[in-house]
């Protein structure tokens, strides 16, 4: 029993990693109807600068807010200069433009500061407690606690505010959205700011644990769109739901179902996918795109 | 007093030029038709209006120059456009679709009581505001669009088709709306519309178009069953 729920808590924690970058994903795709494979990418160069700034003396807390701040810039100029060449056209070109952002912006990242891994300052005690007969880190317990708090002040924004409003409108049809004076242009900047905000609060809590590499989050990233997938994309509640479960789920397979183990782990994510997709392909929690003709 | 002025206005998509000096005037709270057959370049000329193709001549509303204007800045001055086709969003409920409309207006309860004003103006929506816009059926989404618009209490109001692709008693339901809203809100209107009856029910004046070209202007007690109505209607 208590190798369960040590698995069961593993299973969170490396959950809410998975979990911080779909809600990153989920935001940008209910502000500008696009997925950003870049997502991943964007959030190491905020790292990057997080490091930076922590190795020029600054505190912590501080080296993080800054890296936050100048990734709302970072995310809104990539859409103002770089993705708002590609909306108007077919959506499949704006989606590779992000996978080809992805690559130059790990590039970049390698550039400047190279392959080797980093160490990154947690934000969090790296104390440990006992719950249950099972050791739970609480870096693990707050960087959950932390995406939690997101997710829920996401859905708040994107259901109860008005600027949630105007970027769900500009995401489902940014010429008629226009046409009731929302500024198309200026929100779509806002939403992939807002997410590259997000995308680096999420690459400094998952970075100590990774430590800093160009390609830290390469793998998260793969997770991530499984749980957007079977979330639902238009739900941030059923994207962390569903990291949470992927996290769980691929700890457990891999120790009581001897067949899979730890090598063949990484398929079981697919595996939902899969059956997600023919039973129910607008996610779990998601709504189904209904359009009448 | 002249509300909208169009002087001479073209348009162009690309290098193929769709209007070629349409003029047209707007007097405050008064209703003109563009009318026409396909291709005239109805649909382009409210398209100049608001900002969504590239445009010469002189286009003035309210006293002001407003080519060359962005869609959201046009809207802001107080032209809302219900464009052809459905002008709905469609992930978004039809409660949601209102606000969005009201979206530069301040004040929570004349906002609120405008809502309760269209669901009155469109019983039809009532059971629907918590429905996805996509859900509604065709005529439906037509009566939301122009209550999208009206949300905006714009001056102007563009129309295009609005009787479109609709069964003819769902039509005349929308027009009837519409015909009320007028009455009641005193908004002025530009209507571009195929069925004649359905046009000359809403219009004081109207202009006739031809390959972007104003061939015909008058009232509309002028112009009901005239030769060139009926050829510009049937194209020949």
């Amino acid at each position: 029993m208590g190798t369960f729920i040590q698995l069961v808590v593993d299973g969170l924690s490396t959950g809410s990693i998975y979990a911080a970058l779909a809600l990153a994903i989920v935001l940008v795709n209910q502000a500008t109807g696009l997925i950003n494979f870049a997502q991943g990418g964007m959030a190491v160069l905020s790292s990057y600068i997080a490091y930076v700034f922590v190795q020029l003396g600054l505190p912590l807390i501080v080296a993080i807010l800054i890296a936050v701040v100048l990734s709302f810039f970072i995310g809104a100029l990539v859409e103002r200069f770089l993705v708002r060449r590609f909306e108007r056209g077919d959506p499949d070109t704006a989606v590779v433009v992000t996978i080809g952002l992805l690559t130059l912006v790990t590039g970049i990242c390698a550039v400047l500061w190279g392959y080797n891994n980093l160490g990154f300052p947690s934000l969090f005690p790296l104390t440990s407690l006992q719950i249950l007969g099972a050791v739970v880190s609480v870096r693990s317990l707050a960087t959950t606690v932390t995406i939690v708090v997101i997710m829920v002040v996401l859905q708040l924004l994107f259901l109860r505010t008005k600027l949630g409003l105007a970027l769900r409108a500009v995401a489902d049809n940014p010429g008629s959205a226009a046409f009731s004076g929302l500024p198309v242009g200026r929100l779509l900047m806002v939403g992939w700011g807002l997410a590259a905000t997000l995308g680096a609060i999420a690459g400094v809590l998952v970075a100590p644990q990774l430590t800093l590499t160009p390609g830290m989050l390469d793998t998260a990233l793969v997770y991530a769109l499984a749980a957007v997938i079977l979330g639902g994309l238009s739900s941030p509640i059923g994207c962390v739901v569903a990291a949470s479960a992927i996290g769980v789920l691929e700890n457990l397979v891999a120790v009581y179902v001897p067949f899979i183990g730890h090598d063949l782990k990484i398929a079981v994510p697919f595996v939902l996918i899969f059956v997600i997709l023919i039973v129910r392909p607008q996610g779990l929690f998601g709504r189904k795109v209904v359009v009448r003709v | 007093m002249t509300l909208l002025e169009l002087a001479g206005v073209t348009a162009s998509y690309g290098p193929v030029q769709v209007i070629d000096g349409v003029s047209l005037s707007v007097p405050e709270g008064g209703s003109v038709g563009i009318l026409g057959a396909n291709g005239a370049g109805k649909t382009t000329t409210l398209r100049a209006i608001s900002g969504t193709v590239r445009t010469g001549g002189r286009i003035t509303f309210d006293g002001r120059d407003i080519r060359g204007l962005r869609p959201d800045q046009v809207a802001a001055l107080g032209i809302a456009h219900v464009p052809e086709g459905r002008g709905t969003l469609g992930q978004l409920s039809v409660r949601e679709n209102l606000m969005v409309g009201a979206y530069l207006r301040k004040g929570r309860q004349a906002i609120s009581a405008d809502v309760d004003y269209c669901l009155d103006l469109f019983p039809q929506l009532q059971d629907r505001v918590g429905s996805r816009a996509a859900a509604l059926s065709g005529g439906e989404q037509q009566m939301l669009a122009v209550a999208r618009a009206f949300m905006a209490k714009p001056k102007l109001l563009l129309l295009d088709e609005a009787s479109l692709g609709l069964a003819p008693s769902t039509a005349k339901t929308v027009y009837d709306a519409i015909r009320r809203l007028r009455r009641e809100s005193g908004i002025a209107m530009v209507v571009v519309e195929q069925n004649a009856n359905l046009a000359f029910s809403l219009v004081d004046t109207a202009t006739v178009l031809e390959t972007g070209r104003n061939v015909l202007t008058g009232t509309s007690a002028e112009l009901k069953g005239m030769d060139e109505i009926r050829r510009a209607y049937l194209g020949g």
